[in-house]
């Protein structure tokens, strides 16, 4: 702005930066490099580090956490990626009624999405019951990773579908059109044409999915204490083993990961991809 | 698109959309009326009370009101700490502020029981601060404090705010007058997206505030997870159904601005 000195303008700018920057560095900063150091700083020093790889009880959580994560990934893509392209291609009666619904569980938290999996999955729960009266006996299986496994992907939908059906409407039309009149099929014209068009969407839908799924906490709490992925063997090792210096590592690998997974998306799909939940 | 053709690959879309829509309100639904039944086992039949409803609104009232308060402050805080951070961040584009923008973003991209513990293992000594419930809202600050520069940012950047800065400039207005007079209510959109989406997600954040309460300053998500694991399931479902009459209001207000911020563009 030519009527503000540079410097002056400056001068305003760290000003104006500053409050956020101070409460930033003293509560988030500051506290994420003590995590780093505690980490390598209890009885085995550093090796806290190279155990989560070595010790079979915590390189067994992480493979474990890794592969669940990626299945509800590739699970909530594939349920998102049909409806989502099926309700943006179609208007029917009722449409917008389904988006509502699809949206809606948005803003539950883990605890909640816990909760929605034992109405479900749990000893009263609705499959029980439905299959109690088919087959004669009660389908539970809430308090295990499958009912994890159907938290995670219960909450991941929403998301996952609102990034879907964004990307698929602002495709232009157009390409389609085009690929049609050469003599595409609509299965051609989805496989050739639509989907590579959606890659980006995909991509960072997928990480934000998968960087969630692997941090995510409140779901596993309420379910059970007998999934031992990640995040529960953080928070037993730092409240049972009284562990703290291994819970630190870790915290900070689990981190790191999912800090990483996510920068890797926003570095090949270009738009803002942060995590949530 | 043209939607003519409703062959069987259509009907097996819908037929599937309607699955998926069907796993995901059935327990809502279910859970709103365990929370009315007087015995979830026996069902609806054993009649509709608000018994357990008044249950929960006795012993975890506080809880509630904790959330509420939380929200606000955070609310507050993300104001005051957001809008001028965006406001540096869309008039300085560079390195510097790209940089800034990513690091912003890193509580979010950071698990919350990670950030949790970093923050009790650096302020878990301060023995009053830990124990207030401002232990808490500093998590929720940093957790929600990307979504509102954000959606600030977002706003200000589809206006050309520098023209208009300009504009007052030349017109001899000084920063401050600038600031509240032309910057801000031409980001409100922004700042009104971002304030819902804050409030919203304070009131529901578990994971970092799992580990930052104390027995004594329970939030409500925190509450629940107590309700879920050692009461009936009615009791849980009475709170659950609270739950909701608090955050779906939060939902519907923040659909409704973000479609017409998409209508007015």
């Amino acid at each position: 702005m030519p009527s503000i000195l540079p410097a002056r303008r400056t001068l305003l700018a760290v000003a104006l930066l500053a409050p956020a920057a101070a409460v930033f560095g003293a509560f988030f900063l500051l506290p994420l490099a003590r995590l780093f150091a505690l980490g390598g700083g209890g009885a085995e020093g550093w090796g806290a580090y190279a155990a989560i790889l070595v010790e079979p009880r915590y390189f067994e959580s992480l493979i474990q956490t890794v592969l669940l994560s990626a299945g509800v990934t590739a699970v909530t893509l594939a349920i998102s990626c049909v409806s989502g392209l099926f309700l943006v291609r179609n208007r029917f009666p009722g449409r917008s009624l389904l988006v509502a619904v699809l949206t809606f569980p948005l803003v539950f938290p883990g605890v909640v999405i816990g909760f929605m999996v034992i109405m479900l999955a749990g000893r009263q729960g609705l499959i029980g019951t439905v299959t109690e009266g088919l087959f004669g006996s009660r389908l539970v299986f809430a308090y295990s990773m499958a009912g994890l496994f159907l938290g995670y992907v219960y909450f991941s939908v929403p998301r996952v579908i609102l990034t879907v059906m964004a990307a698929a409407e602002k495709l232009d039309p157009q390409l389609a059109e085009a690929a049609r009149s050469l003599g595409a099929s609509p299965w051609q014209v989805t496989a050739h044409v639509v989907l590579p068009a959606l890659k980006p969407a995909f991509l960072s839908a997928g990480a934000i999915c998968f960087a969630t799924a692997m941090g995510a906490f409140g779901t596993a709490f309420t379910l059970a204490t007998r999934i031992d992925v990640l995040p529960m063997l953080i928070y037993t090792e730092f409240t049972l083993q009284a562990n703290i210096a291994m819970a630190a590592a870790l915290s900070f690998v689990l981190g790191a990961v999912t800090w990483a997974v996510l920068a890797l998306a926003r570095s090949f799909a270009g738009s803002s991809v942060a995590a949530a939940g | 698109m043209a939607g003519g053709s409703r062959g069987p690959a259509f009907w097996g879309q819908l037929a599937f959309t309607l699955l998926v829509c069907l796993m995901l309100v059935s327990p809502i639904v279910l859970s709103l009326l365990a929370g009315v039944t007087q015995n979830y086992f026996v069902g609806i039949r054993s009649g509709v009370t608000l018994r357990w409803v008044e249950e929960v609104l006795r012993t975890y009232s506080g809880t509630i009101l904790l959330s509420v308060q939380i929200a606000f402050a955070c609310l507050a805080c993300t104001l005051l700490l957001g809008v001028p951070a965006a406001y540096v961040l869309s008039r300085h584009q560079g390195r510097a502020t790209r940089l800034v923008e990513e690091l912003l973003v890193m509580p979010v991209a950071i698990p919350g029981l990670a950030t949790a513990l970093a923050l009790i293992i650096t302020y878990g000594g301060f023995g009053d601060f830990r124990r207030s419930w401002l232990f808490i809202l500093v998590g929720h600050v940093l957790f929600t404090l990307p979504f509102m520069v954000r959606a600030v940012l977002a706003v200000m950047n589809s206006v050309d705010l520098a023209t208009l800065e300009e504009g007052a400039a030349s017109l001899g207005a000084g920063f401050v007058r600038r600031f509240f007079g032309v910057v801000l209510p031409n980001c409100m959109p922004g700042i009104l997206a971002g304030s819902l989406m804050v409030v919203t997600l304070s009131i529901g954040e578990f994971n970092l505030t799992w580990l930052l309460h104390t027995p004594l300053g329970k939030t409500l998500p925190v509450g629940l997870a107590d309700a879920y694991a050692s009461l009936r399931i009615e009791i849980g479902s009475a709170y659950t159904l609270i739950f909701f009459v608090i955050i779906i209001p939060c939902l519907v207000l923040m659909q409704a601005v973000a479609r017409r911020g998409a209508g007015s563009k």
